[in-house]
């Protein structure tokens, strides 16, 4: 007996600190990957946070000047890892979560947030169900269905493809939802298309890529993550692959950039911001990552910028604008206040549609490997009418 | 026009096969020694990956990095089976196995912490990266290579286990543990010959498999590691031949069920596709349990007889 109460006044001893420090400090959840496939861009998304909240630490609230903390948990890139992250991030009592980078983690993570009353702020998931049918998910960027029209229209409008392989991650419902509005897009231009799925850890894409090849198709669809794609870039350049291979947001990765140096590939991506969009922010940016070494090394180790970090960036403004609004740290109030907040970002001007809390967006930039120089080319901004 | 539309799905088939026998030889020596299924086998493989992207990163030649990563590959297995399987010797079988498992883990999870579980590239070996064309179609030289490497190899190794001292020491260990052991065998240092040597393939698999395959993360060994284990119970685990024939079954024919559709409506068999492409894995391990099934000591098992 006695034994146990000791423990209970030890543990309880712990939490003074935090009550003693904790006055004036609210906490915004980073519900990113930082391990698995999509390791990579995970941490390229919560640089745009962390250099956000290196120029704008503090935020008003209610009158009073609140120091703002960035809680980190790593979902581990897998839906099953998904909701204990968020879980960490429901008891460390976080007024708001921006993430994640890929759609299975956040809708397998949605519940417990819903559940708990915390919103949270979708920054480069795409997949239409992260938002659809819940009042608590928001989003700024936009949607698969619009972002696959685009990339349909481009390659059978200005590739000229007539035939497109797709190929997508079994199981990864950012993968598929995408193929499948691409598909339905590319077919109704009148284009034929063939998809097919491989399991996760596939390694050996050389049969898919054969396929492709056998198909005479124009153009190879995979909206994979960075980690599969750049397996798919490598075996492409020594099979002397003869179509363009075509890829999403998730695509938009200097390691991409890294494996299609010194090939011949045609690799084009569809992103949420172009270098050069916004110099100052540019500038700024890249000086953070040259003087802070795990910051370039997070970003793959030069300082190239990715439309993630930029949109990683905006999402933590969009909340500190929310925060603002709501003029208390209680999570409650910030879900009721976000569907009006609007914002100015650096990717474009960000609003809240009132159905699901989607981002009004319209413009998709299409960008393309320069293989001699390792760098992106812009190409094209696109739209749908 | 058959030959043509299956010649890229069999060389890239020949080629998987070829890394997968040389880790499951690796499996195949340590069960017939030990009795043992080493899971920390596959890890075994994925640290030797790691261990050329870093050393190469820094500096050394692909003359020295090359054998360093090797003897160092080497040198884990043996370390690995002193620290976590020797203690166990007498233990039941189910206790080292276990063990096994941690031991996996524990590789994954320092591999992990090392890298910040991001994918890290492998470095380019020259003349085996290079892209070459064979019956229009073109793939790397590393695709050539490894098969002939790995029989070269596997003769190589059935020749030391059938005609050299230290392999009728093996064959006598894997008979009977204890007999040899009375007969003046050191059962430890054999034990530890067969690390040494199933780790270093491991070594020269990864070398082949990861210039193939050029990113390397914590669980890149998971999927070949197991693939292997299959094709190692396949050829009949203990037998070193059966491990390599059951490795390059697995390889083609995983290969070829990716294409499989493409095959069919090529060949005008088929009109639509079917998505028999998802199934390369299923594949797989449905044919391990139909072999498990009809077949429990594998192509080229020995029957055991119970000695009373």
């Amino acid at each position: 007996m006695m034994k146990k109460i000791v423990a209970i006044l030890l543990a309880m001893m712990m939490l003074l600190p935090a009550i003693a420090l904790g006055e004036n400090v609210v906490k915004i959840g980073v519900f990113e990957p930082a391990s698995g496939d999509s390791g990579a861009g995970g941490k390229q998304e919560m640089l745009g946070m962390q250099y956000a909240n290196k120029i704008c630490p503090t935020v008003e609230i209610g009158g009073e000047t609140y120091n703002v903390e960035l809680v980190y948990a790593d979902n581990g890139s897998s839906a099953d890892k998904a909701p204990s992250a968020a879980q960490q991030l429901v008891s460390e009592g976080v007024s708001v979560v921006l993430g994640s980078y890929g759609s299975g983690v956040s809708i397998a993570a949605s519940p417990i947030f819903a559940q708990a009353g915390i919103p949270a702020i979708g920054v480069t998931c795409t997949n239409p169900q992260v938002t659809a049918g819940n009042t608590h998910y928001f989003r700024i960027c936009f949607l698969d269905p619009f972002q696959g029209t685009v990339l349909a229209n481009y390659a059978f409008k200005e590739l000229g493809a007539t035939t497109a392989y797709c190929l997508a991650e079994l199981g990864n419902d950012y993968d598929v939802g995408l193929v499948h509005y691409f598909k339905q897009a590319f077919e109704a231009l009148g284009g034929m298309v063939i998809s097919e799925t491989f399991p996760s850890g596939t390694s050996d894409f050389t049969s898919y890529l054969t396929n492709a090849s056998m198909m005479e198709a124009g153009v190879f669809f995979c909206p994979v993550s960075i980690a599969y794609s750049t397996q798919i870039i490598n075996q492409a350049a020594a099979m002397n692959a003869g179509y363009a291979i075509l890829g999403s947001d998730t695509l938009d990765s200097n390691k991409v950039v890294e494996a299609a140096t010194g090939t011949n590939l045609n690799i084009l991506v569809s992103t949420f911001y172009q270098e050069g969009g916004n110099p100052e922010f540019d500038a700024g940016f890249k000086a953070w990552m040259n003087e802070d070494a795990e910051a370039l090394t997070n970003n793959g180790g030069n300082d190239m910028i990715a439309a993630v970090s930029v949109m990683g960036y905006d999402a933590y403004f969009v909340a500190l604008e929310a925060l603002k609004a709501a003029g208390t740290t209680d999570s409650k109030k910030v879900n009721e206040v976000l569907w009006n907040v609007t914002f100015d970002g650096v990717s474009g001007a960000i609003a809240f549609d009132a159905v699901n809390g989607d981002a009004v967006r319209d413009t998709a930039y299409i960008k393309s490997v320069d293989t001699a120089n390792a760098a992106w080319n812009f190409v094209a901004v696109q739209s749908v009418e | 026009m058959l030959f043509n539309t299956i010649l890229p799905y069999l060389l890239s088939g020949v080629s998987v096969g070829g890394q997968y026998a040389l880790i499951a030889i690796g499996y195949t020596m340590v069960y017939g020694i030990l009795r043992l299924i080493n899971f920390a086998h596959g890890d075994v493989f994925m640290v030797a990956g790691i261990l050329m992207v870093y050393i190469s990163a820094s500096g050394l030649p692909l003359y020295v990095s090359i054998p360093v990563v090797l003897i160092a590959t080497a040198a884990i297995g043996f370390l690995i089976e002193r620290v976590a399987y020797k203690p166990l010797r007498t233990a039941p079988r189910m206790s080292v196995m276990i063990s096994a498992i941690g031991v996996s883990y524990a590789l994954q999870n320092l591999v992990l912490y090392i890298t910040g579980g991001l994918n890290q590239f492998y470095p380019t070996i020259p003349f085996i990266s290079q892209s070459i064309t064979i019956g229009g179609a073109s793939t790397k030289m590393v695709t050539v290579v490894t098969p002939i490497l790995t029989v070269v190899l596997m003769v190589a190794l059935v020749l030391l286990i059938n005609h050299t001292k230290i392999g009728m020491a093996m064959r006598a260990v894997s008979k009977d543990f204890e007999t040899s052991s009375l007969m003046g065998i050191k059962i430890n240092n054999v034990i530890s010959a067969t690390f040494v040597i199933g780790s270093f393939l491991a070594g020269v698999g990864s070398l082949l498999y990861f210039t193939n395959y050029t990113t390397v993360i914590q669980t890149s060994g998971a999927m070949p590691g197991l693939k292997a284990f299959v094709a190692a119970v396949f050829g009949g685990i203990g037998s070193i031949p059966g491990a390599v024939v059951g490795a390059f079954i697995i390889g083609i024919c995983e290969s070829i069920i990716k294409g499989l559709d493409i095959i069919l409506f090529k060949l005008g068999l088929s009109k639509q596709m079917m998505g028999l492409a998802t199934f390369s894995d299923a594949f797989t391990f449905a044919l391990l349990i139909v072999i498990l099934i009809v077949k429990p000591t594998g192509l080229f098992g020995e029957k055991t007889t119970d000695k009373v």
